[in-house]
């Protein structure tokens, strides 16, 4: 139901109700989007129309990117902002009003859920499926935030983009495949621009 | 506070590096009574520091970060008394990819060193009171391995956008972002277990920092100082406080002055919930002064270390390390 296979148009942070959810909205209450609440464990235990559950987000990432479960044993999963779910490692704390638990980690309620940079940088290093290795050029254009035709021929959708880099595939980021070409998901804040000269990003080509 | 504490992309900001004139170190004149050899001293502030960057062991290793570097051609060499520390041969650290990866932090070398004091351990409860924009809580996350509970405090909301970016970019999972006024904060809200460890990284005059940032003493006034000396006090004593009993709390700040430092200690001292011990840090230090203009302070200030630029051509820092006692 999610993570499936059709790329769409969803450039990301639009919130898409539509995801197929077969929850009894009517005895259900809203999502507060300023706080965060713990996903629940269950279907049955969930109180909040549309929110997903642990079992849903933890295997949406093993079934996507073929990581390890065990990886997620240690962490609680909580949603503050409409569909904005966080990855804790740590003490459960009180569901108080906090700036951040640990780290953004996928999108939910849209049809399509989406990864973000941080999450799949620290959790999908070793990633087994949609990963799509870039090479020198690639990478450089797509941590710049380029978009750009690219030879796949996996699922649609949101994938990894990662290089080799210092004698290993790194994941740079997340992007999404659509009709032969790559966009690229960088966050503003986090592209950079490695044809400058003088940056060390990608020098001495 | 320190070199990288200045607001959002700091990180990446060279501009202050493109100097023609040496910077006015006048205000440094107040310190001819403590510091040995002090046309030294003033000599090395004066000389503009490089970069280096600490490597993050959460997302990979030392010898991959040299790796990268090389395939880029990017000369870099380890500091001596850090293995995690490289000084890098370029302008902009945060144009690459081991930064882009998560995999460093650009970070002044003396900034390294309270975490080091503090030496926060992995399952522990670690309270970091003035994180922002993250050099530290990334270094304390990194000592803990990312387990345990690190709780990153800012007053400042303008400066938890680079701080919640920071902490992401390195995989920092286990913390939790307040934003509260780090003299009146308390953990017992998050229903997190006691406090083991404390940094207070305290906002303060920036000093030492000169070398990095030449404008770093152009706005230098004793009526700023005696201000933020005043809310130093305020935040070590409710770091002591919000520490459990036989916990740790370091205090750190980027400056010279003992207004800022070793007076703010003392009072900590004086009100008789905590005690000093030695900072044990890897590089050349000097002890903390015991008087200052007249005024004495508690003998085992002795126990503080100053950071002086001259002696290990570094920046300028200075570390108390309390234990808690009541």
């Amino acid at each position: 139901m999610s993570g499936d296979d059709t790329g769409g148009g969803d450039s990301g942070d639009g919130m898409d109700d539509a995801g197929g959810r077969t929850d009894d909205a009517d005895a259900l209450r809203e999502n507060v989007s300023d706080q965060f609440d713990r996903l629940p464990a269950t279907a049955a235990e969930r109180e909040v129309a549309g929110r997903a559950t642990r079992p849903e987000v933890v295997d949406w990432w093993v079934d996507r990117f073929g990581v390890s479960r065990e990886r997620f044993a240690d962490y609680t999963f909580w949603e503050k902002g409409a569909g904005k779910v966080w990855a804790f490692r740590g003490a459960s704390p009180s569901p108080v009003e906090v700036e951040a638990l640990g780290v953004v980690f996928l999108r939910t309620r849209q049809e399509h859920w989406k990864p973000t940079t941080d999450a799949v940088q620290r959790f999908a290093a070793d990633a087994t499926r949609n990963v799509i290795d870039l090479d020198r050029g690639e990478a450089r254009r797509f941590v710049a935030g380029e978009n750009q035709p690219v030879d796949w021929d996996g699922d649609w959708g949101y994938l990894i983009a990662a290089h080799e880099v210092a004698g290993g595939r790194a994941p740079i980021g997340v992007g999404l495949y659509v009709h032969g070409e790559l966009q690229s998901m960088m966050p503003k804040g986090r592209r950079r621009q490695f044809d400058a000269p003088n940056t060390p990003g990608d020098a001495g080509e | 506070m320190t070199d990288d504490a200045r607001g959002p992309d700091t990180n990446d900001r060279d501009r202050d590096r493109d100097r023609d004139e040496p910077p006015d170190l006048s205000v440094l004149d107040r310190y001819r009574p403590l510091v040995d050899d002090f046309a030294a001293f003033r000599g090395a502030c004066a000389r503009p520091l490089g970069y280096t960057v600490r490597v993050n062991p959460l997302k990979t290793s030392v010898e991959r970060v040299r790796r990268a570097y090389d395939e880029r051609g990017v000369e870099h060499e380890p500091v001596v008394w850090h293995d995690r520390l490289l000084r890098v041969a370029t302008d902009s650290p945060g144009a690459s990819w081991p930064y882009v990866h998560g995999w460093v932090y650009p970070q002044e070398e003396v900034s390294a060193l309270p975490v080091l004091a503090l030496d926060p351990q992995p399952g522990e409860t670690v309270l970091d009171t003035c994180a922002a924009p993250g050099s530290k809580t990334t270094q304390i996350a990194a000592a803990m391995d990312d387990r345990g509970t690190l709780v990153a405090n800012d007053r400042s909301l303008g400066r938890l956008a680079p701080l919640r970016s920071n902490a992401q970019r390195l995989g920092v999972t286990n913390v939790i972002v307040t934003n509260r006024d780090a003299r009146n904060l308390s953990t017992r809200p998050l229903a997190v277990d006691a406090v083991d460890r404390t940094l207070v990284d305290a906002p303060c005059t920036c000093e030492g920092t000169v070398r990095k940032n030449p404008d770093a003493l152009v706005e230098w006034s004793e009526e700023y100082l005696h201000s933020v000396a005043d809310l130093q006090r305020d935040v070590l004593d409710r770091a002591v406080a919000a520490t459990r009993e036989g916990g740790t709390v370091v205090y750190g700040t980027c400056t010279f002055a003992p207004e800022e430092n070793e007076a703010v200690v003392d009072h900590a001292l004086s009100r008789g919930d905590c005690r000093l011990v030695d900072v044990d840090l890897p590089l050349e230090t000097d002890p903390g002064v015991r008087e200052w203009r007249g005024e004495s302070f508690d003998p085992a200030v002795e126990r503080c270390a100053r950071v002086y630029p001259h002696r290990n051509d570094t920046g300028g820092f200075f570390c108390a390390k309390l234990e808690v006692t009541g």
